[in-house]
């Protein structure tokens, strides 16, 4: 027999930051990423399509393919490099979100809600989980860069890792939005179809803004994934052979810090509202 | 602080848009009981679950668990609280020792507390060797046992369990609460559970009957059931308008149909007037009586006798 608590003395832990905030959103992140990597068919799926993707894509469009300006050589394998990261990132990311659709139908979710946590750990477990999912891939995707002779900017890692991490958030975040009132997986699947693709080819990932019609560079404009694009190709390709029409880094990294701050607000206020007859 | 308002319930109402589903409850819970909360589908059980799991937010009324008020400290109610969900809340691609890790982190617990806390209760629930195993492979009765661990980890003040022997077989069902009236008594936790079946109501120190979001009444299973001082008789027959109407001229009896049968509560106070009644019955109705049944009162005769209507037809009705 060990201790005998008193029953009138219930809560012998007390309600501090690390024990509402810190604690279980290390727990709930961790969860996060054990349980995708304990599912293969997803890592692989994440990962497969984006390689196949950037292969057929990037070698059937290679030769008709000239950017203004680009340098002697430049392939489109190479142009297309940033573009596949990204794409593997924003799988990899928003359907990490999937995991809150079924937490809340297999009943995991209700047991983390009715713990003491503060509603943000909920909201900071799934976005540094689903980030750090993104991260490992884009890093995986990463190593075959020499593959295209584009060289590996190891001086810059650190940075390009910062860097792919704020973006693996703010998508994880839009994710979030999405699944987070939905009950079921199809119907996630066919939102973010609708408007994830398209996200992706407006970002200037597949062909650069330059030629494009107005209303589509306005799109593109506003698109996040522009400016996560742009930064990295910043970082990877080297500032030389940057896109006329890229804005500049410290633009880009502004908009993606303010683009993550603001989705994680929406989502914490999300999850803090009840929901009535869940 | 009184022991006998543990948790307080007091004027509470929920609606479903235009559907009442509590109708101004009131009802204390006093500490180190087992109580019970019984009633068919849709009879606002698993409302009042999902209010007190602080899930559903609180309507109207109030709600005080240990002087802490539901309404005004949420994050309060949840640390006293310990939650076994009718559906299952395990991770089925964790093992069991992952899940309760997690679950111990959620409410503060780290390091070799925890880890001493996961060996005391793995041990009293015997699922110690299977700590490795991912839940998923674990069978039914296992998974509920350990749901309940996972709910007594942070030593809650009070355990709440919503129909926590769904699913399970005969067998199993004996066991956890055999386990539940053990922690109950080793480790001094009240317990709230919520059933629809009478044996297990028949558990419970006292008991609370809910329908149709109204509380029909609240007692010691034994004074619910005393409350009906005789026997019980149920006859099947193949006209029961026919037949009531000849036991109310021929014996003046007074008797319901409930579930195609005509029910009978024989009056106590000699303890052979129930035998004495089916003789009666039988020689008043001979011919028409397929069948007469003689039996003590039970908790769904309580059930029928307050409300008028079977139990599970009272499931059906609502559902």
């Amino acid at each position: 027999m060990s201790t005998l608590p008193n029953p009138t003395s219930p809560s012998p832990v007390p309600s501090n930051f690390f024990n509402t905030v810190t604690l279980p959103t290390w727990t709930l992140t961790q969860r996060e990423v054990v349980r995708f990597l304990r599912q293969k068919n997803r890592v692989v799926g994440a990962l497969a399509t984006p390689i196949v993707f950037w292969f057929v894509i990037g070698s059937g469009m290679g030769s008709s393919f000239k950017p203004e300006g680009a340098p002697e050589g430049f392939t489109y394998l190479e142009y297309f490099f940033p573009g596949t990261l990204l794409l593997i990132m924003l799988f990899t990311a928003i359907f990490s979100t999937i995991s809150i659709i079924e937490d809340r139908r297999e009943g995991f979710l209700q047991g983390v809600l009715t713990s003491p946590i503060s509603r943000s750990a909920i909201v900071l477990g799934k976005l540094f989980g689903g980030a750090i999912l993104a991260l490992i891939q884009a890093v995986i995707f990463l190593a075959l860069a020499p593959i295209v002779d584009l060289p590996i900017p190891w001086l810059a890692l650190p940075g390009l890792i910062a860097l792919l991490f704020v973006i693996g958030f703010g998508l994880t975040a839009l994710g979030y939005i999405v699944a987070w009132p939905l009950d079921s997986t199809s119907g996630f699947h066919a939102i973010m179809n609708l408007f994830l693709i398209p996200l992706w080819l407006l970002s200037g990932a597949l062909f650069p803004p330059t030629g494009a019609m107005t209303w589509v560079k306005w799109i593109i404009l506003f698109n996040p994934l522009h400016y996560g694009l742009a930064a990295i190709r910043y970082i990877l390709i080297s500032p030389a052979a940057q896109e006329p029409s890229d804005p500049p880094f410290w633009f880009s990294i502004a908009v993606l810090l303010i683009f993550a701050a603001a989705l994680l607000a929406l989502c914490t206020w999300l999850t803090k509202k009840v929901r009535a007859a869940a | 602080m009184s022991s006998t308002d543990f948790l307080l319930v007091e004027n509470l109402s929920h609606r479903y848009g235009e559907r009442l589903a509590l109708d101004r409850l009131s009802f204390t819970v006093a500490t180190g009981e087992i109580f019970g909360l019984l009633g068919p589908n849709g009879s606002g059980k698993t409302t009042l679950f999902r209010i007190l799991s602080t899930l559903l937010p609180l309507q109207d009324g109030t709600v005080t668990l240990d002087d802490v008020s539901l309404r005004y400290d949420l994050a309060g109610i949840r640390e006293r609280l310990g939650v076994v969900f009718q559906s299952p809340s395990l991770d089925g691609k964790l093992t069991v020792r992952e899940n309760l890790v997690h679950h111990g982190h959620l409410y503060g617990l780290h390091g070799a507390a925890l880890r001493e806390r996961i060996d005391v209760l793995t041990d009293k629930f015997k699922i110690r060797d299977r700590l490795k195993d991912t839940v998923e492979t674990l069978s039914g009765g296992l998974q509920r046992r350990v749901e309940v661990a996972k709910g007594l980890l942070h030593r809650p003040a009070l355990l709440i369990l919503d129909e926590p022997t769904t699913g399970l077989d005969p067998a199993a069902r004996i066991d956890l609460w055999t386990y539940l009236q053990e922690v109950n008594r080793e480790e001094k936790i009240t317990i709230l559970v919520t059933t629809h079946l009478m044996d297990e109501a028949e558990r419970c120190n006292r008991l609370m009957v809910l329908d149709r979001g109204l509380r029909v009444c609240l007692d010691s299973p034994q004074a619910l059931k005393a409350s009906i001082s005789g026997a019980v008789i149920t006859v099947q027959t193949g006209d029961t308008e026919a037949l009531k109407s000849l036991l109310s001229s021929k014996l003046q009896l007074d008797s319901k149909v409930v579930a195609g049968n005509l029910r009978i509560e024989a009056p106590g106070g000699q303890p052979d007037n129930g035998p004495r009644l089916v003789a009666q019955i039988v020689a008043a109705a001979a011919g028409q009586v397929e069948s007469i049944t003689l039996s003590q009162p039970t908790l769904e005769d309580v059930f029928i006798h307050l409300t008028g209507r079977k139990f599970e037809t009272a499931s059906e009705v609502a559902a």
